[in-house]
């Protein structure tokens, strides 16, 4: 089978401290380590136990600048055949359909039977997967947590409220949106990065993928972020400051004030 | 009438010499075990290579006091004095055998130098040394049989009872003992008989307990016991040579050298591959041991010399806790695993496809060793854990296999060079605490110059609870005088844990980093409060100045003079100082932390039970922290509990980790109130003078 993984770099939320920038539009950028989107991981994981089973190829593909050819060299540490960087000045600021065009016009270069992605990131907005299949035409199915591959369709489930567990057939090609939880993404060590650090990344821009710039990146976008920042404090809600026994402390005086202890 | 006739000229049934036994038996002995060895050897020769003719001396002394003192064997008193009575008289009567077996081609034959006074002082000795042997063999029997001591059980999911085994070797060495004497005894009786020879064994031995109830027996029944015993002790002895490469005995051959061979240094990790240098780990296809060839020829040695006893795991914290771990089993499934694939009886050499922790090991087993040691020094042959566990987990790392929970902390220290993710510039904020911050300020070794570096290491630097240890450590260092300074967000994790659990390319960036800064800071010497960090910096780095832990330090500037202390301020309290496994087992660092807390004037401080070099694990550290094991109970709970049973009700312990897990140890064994736990540096900066 052959399978696409559609990658994301972001900002580490586990070892970072956000923070916003003196302008108020945007996180203070300097300072924080980036990584492979979580989902994304569970994404080419299953592609790589796919392939492990039924043969195959897996390629992981990214839009970004030239810094996220760090987590597509990640992914094919981990397992991945190939990378491909969609990278070009057009395609920056693009909003979430501009990046499912690009992906899109990538997806139409090769043959796939499988396309991938993480179901969120963690910066993101979740949509770029159903846009990405209803460009394409192919099905979609989103939050997947189980994938049972067969020949022409496979199964896939997903977790519905209360834990149940419902399981869809679907044709191929199609499209799914991987949920955490599906495996357990293998470890992916400095070794394994140095292994592929000479394996060439081709890198596709905007006329290589005969795509039109001007429907692309800032210019093109039809949502566009206009502020970001902390909300105010509502009725009721409470910053604790200080160490975290001072915190623990004052938290243990409030619920015995409420009663609660 | 003439005296007893010997084996080498007897004429069985009137005609058949017997000498033509005493010739196949040793020709077919001695060609099977020739050939059972060879295959014994085949898979060692197959095997990692590993460097093991370093620092000699220290092996002939592991010689002398290990395998001929015998010195770890009265760590468990009553097994251990029975085998160096059993392991003595093996010694001696080695040279009787031998000579038993030529005696028996050619008559009256003795070893030269043995035919004179020694020779008689031989006899002597020989003679007690069996009726010792059978005594020995009768108890150890009685031990294994009836008694049946907790350690030697085999619980279900690590196969069949051992039991049957070592009975039946202690009745085939009773056999050696009595056939032996019963041959001497009849012969004596016999020529008392015939020629008032009175040449008796030595007095009250077996053999002279044997000659004297025979003493009246029939001439032709002493005549046919001395040749039937004769030849039940040369095929005994044929039997046993070559059943001993065929189980737990076979350390009766393997075992000197095994420890010839064993470790001479602690604390530190073999490299990933003798002789391939951290440059070059690049070109290396495989990391690690994956399938059984690829641990080295030393670590299948130690499968073949594990002599079944049970200790390791009987002082292992991760097998006290109930995790799936036991280290007396890492070593019989690998031992296990070599007889199947090498079999004797064809000359076949079978290859499993698995992994080995998919066959006979279970990653859950291979990462629940806290790598605390306590089996290596048990050992009484040498044998080695920690490096294999290095070697497996380097496998796993490679294959990808490392749980979620660990995944997170070596992102994080690849990224952030700490295990929480937090950021660089924030290492040093300990000391920006209030308090501490208006009247003391420690040095930026970034900026500023000093003779000392402190090194603080991740826990200290970053945990709210710990950060203590490291303002204590400064009012210490400033008292004493010590000029030093700090690395801050120049100063990476020690990376003691992240060797150790497989990750060897991180850790060697960190390594690297870590050295770069500490040379460009031109310091003289580090002090670390952390022995986790001491042992890496003093036996995984290269290259640095002398290392130090803060409880040297004050040890030393107490009996300077440069730091006093005062009198205990809680006299009602019994303190007990906990050994953290890197301070003592890894560094033997027993004596600083004691003599600096002794010189607080009326603290009174008892030794727990497991103390110096059996210290009981709390827990682990590094890396150990953010593990989820599989477990019955906390190893840090039944360290608490041994120190409630002592009546203590303050632990002392000189290492970060240590504090974390004995602090949480207490609260879940619901001893808050009774109990406490400090650092060193917490009660020796409160008692400064």
């Amino acid at each position: 089978m052959e399978i696409l993984v559609c990658v994301k770099r972001v900002p580490d939320t586990a070892e970072n401290e956000f923070e916003l920038n003196s302008e108020g539009n945007d996180l203070d950028r300097d300072d924080l380590v980036y990584s492979v989107n979580e989902w994304d991981n569970y994404a080419v994981e299953e592609a790589i136990q796919i392939v492990d089973n039924l043969g195959g190829s897996i390629t992981v593909v990214t839009v970004g600048d030239d810094e996220a050819e760090e987590v597509l060299r990640r992914e094919m540490a981990m397992g991945a055949n190939n990378g491909v960087l969609l990278c070009d000045d057009a395609f920056e600021g693009s909003d979430g359909k501009g990046i499912a065009a690009i992906l899109k016009a990538e997806v139409e270069k090769g043959k796939y039977d499988l396309i991938l992605t993480g179901a969120q990131a963690d910066e993101g907005a979740g949509q770029v997967g159903g846009m990405l299949a209803a460009m394409l035409d192919y099905p979609y199915a989103s939050l997947v947590n189980k994938i049972e591959p067969g020949d022409g369709k496979i199964k896939v489930g997903r977790e519905i409220e209360g834990g149940n567990q419902e399981m869809n057939e679907i044709e191929l090609p199609c499209v799914l949106s991987i949920q955490t939880g599906i495996n357990e993404p293998r470890y992916v060590g400095i070794r394994g990065i140095r292994k592929v650090a000479s394996v060439e990344i081709p890198v596709k821009g905007a006329g290589d993928l005969g795509v039109d710039a001007g429907s692309l990146g800032e210019a093109g976008a039809k949502t566009k972020r206009v502020d970001y920042f902390v909300p105010d404090l509502g009725d009721g809600a409470e910053m604790l400051e200080g160490s975290t026994d001072e915190i623990i402390e004052k938290l243990i005086e409030k619920l015995k004030a409420k009663g609660g202890l | 009438m003439s005296m007893i006739i010997a084996p080498a000229n007897y004429l069985l049934f009137g005609f058949f010499p017997t000498v033509i036994f005493s010739f196949l038996l040793p020709v077919i002995g001695v060609g099977l075990f020739t050939y059972i060895m060879a295959r014994r050897i085949a898979p060692l020769v197959r095997a990692n290579p590993d460097y093991r003719l370093n620092n000699i001396p220290e092996r002939i002394k592991n010689l002398i006091v290990v395998w001929l003192g015998q010195i770890r064997q009265p760590r468990y008193m009553q097994a251990g004095v029975l085998h160096i009575i059993i392991f003595a008289g093996f010694l001696i009567l080695s040279i009787r055998s031998t000579s038993l077996v030529i005696e028996g081609l050619f008559d009256g034959f003795v070893f030269p130098g043995l035919d004179g006074g020694l020779g008689t002082v031989y006899n002597v000795l020989k003679d007690y040394a069996a009726t010792a042997v059978l005594v020995a063999c009768i108890i150890a029997a009685w031990r294994r049989g009836i008694k049946k001591p907790a350690r030697y059980v085999v619980p279900e999911k690590y196969g069949h009872d051992h039991t049957a085994e070592a009975v039946f070797v202690l009745g085939i060495i009773s056999t050696l003992m009595i056939s032996e004497s019963l041959f001497e005894a009849s012969a004596a009786a016999y020529n008392y008989q015939a020629g008032g020879e009175a040449h008796f064994p030595a007095l009250f031995s077996l053999a002279w307990i044997f000659s004297k109830t025979l003493q009246s027996a029939p001439l032709e029944t002493l005549q046919g016991l001395h040749i039937l015993m004769y030849y039940v002790h040369d095929l005994t002895f044929f039997f046993f040579l070559c059943f001993l490469p065929l189980g737990k005995h076979f350390h009766v051959i393997t075992s000197i050298f095994n420890v010839f061979f064993m470790r001479v240094e602690t604390g530190n990790i073999k490299p990933v591959k003798y002789g391939v240098s951290d440059e070059e780990l690049d070109n290396l296809e495989s990391f690690g041991v994956k399938h059984l060839e690829d641990f080295t020829w030393k670590h299948m040695l130690d499968f073949y010399s594990c002599a079944d006893c049970g200790r390791c795991s009987d002082q292992c914290p991760a097998n006290a806790a109930g995790r799936p771990l036991s280290p007396r089993f890492i070593t019989i499934k690998a031992r296990d695993l070599i007889f199947k694939n090498y079999p004797i009886k064809s000359g076949v050499i079978y290859k499993s496809g698995k992994l080995l922790v998919e066959d006979i090991y279970t990653e859950d087993e291979i990462w629940s060793c806290t790598t605390c040691g306590a089996c290596e020094q048990e050992c009484p042959l040498g044998i080695e854990y920690i490096d294999k566990m290095v070697d497996l987990r380097r496998g796993m790392v490679d294959e990808g296999m490392v749980p979620q929970s660990l995944q997170k902390p070596l992102k994080a220290l690849e990224k952030r060079g700490n295990p929480y993710g937090k950021m660089e510039k924030k290492r040093a904020d300990w000391a920006k605490e209030k308090d501490f911050a208006q009247t003391h300020t420690v040095k930026d070794l970034g900026k500023d110059t000093a003779d000392t570096l402190y090194f603080v290491d991740s826990i200290t630097s970053y945990d709210d609870n710990i950060q203590e240890i490291a303002r204590r450590t400064s009012i210490i260092l400033e008292k004493a005088g010590v000029d030093f300074g700090v690395l801050g967000k120049g100063e990476k994790d020690s990376g003691n844990e992240v060797i150790r659990f497989g990750e060897e390319m991180l850790y060697q960036e960190l390594k690297a980093r870590n050295t770069e800064a500490i040379l460009e800071s031109g310091v003289k010497q580090i002090v670390t409060a952390d022995p986790h960090a001491l042992n890496a910096l003093k036996k995984d780095y290269t290259g640095l100045p002398p290392v130090k832990h803060i409880s040297e330090v004050v040890a030393e500037k107490i009996e300077s003079g440069a730091l006093s202390m005062k009198p205990c301020k809680d006299r009602g309290n019994v303190y007990a100082y906990h050994d953290p496994c890197y301070l003592g087992r890894h560094n033997s660092i027993y004596e600083s932390p004691r003599q600096a807390l002794d010189a607080i004037a009326g603290l009174t401080r008892v030794e727990l039970e497991k103390s110096r070099d059996r210290s009981f694990c709390c827990g682990g550290g590094g890396l150990m922290l953010f593990y989820e094991p599989e477990e019955e109970t906390r190893m840090g709970v039944l360290r608490v509990n041994m120190a409630a049973e002592a009546g203590v009700n303050v632990i002392v312990t000189a290492c970060p980790f240590c504090l974390v897990n004995i602090q949480d140890a207490i609260k879940v064994a619901g001893k808050e109130g009774e109990m406490e736990a400090v650092d060193f540096t917490e009660l020796i900066e409160e008692h400064l003078a």
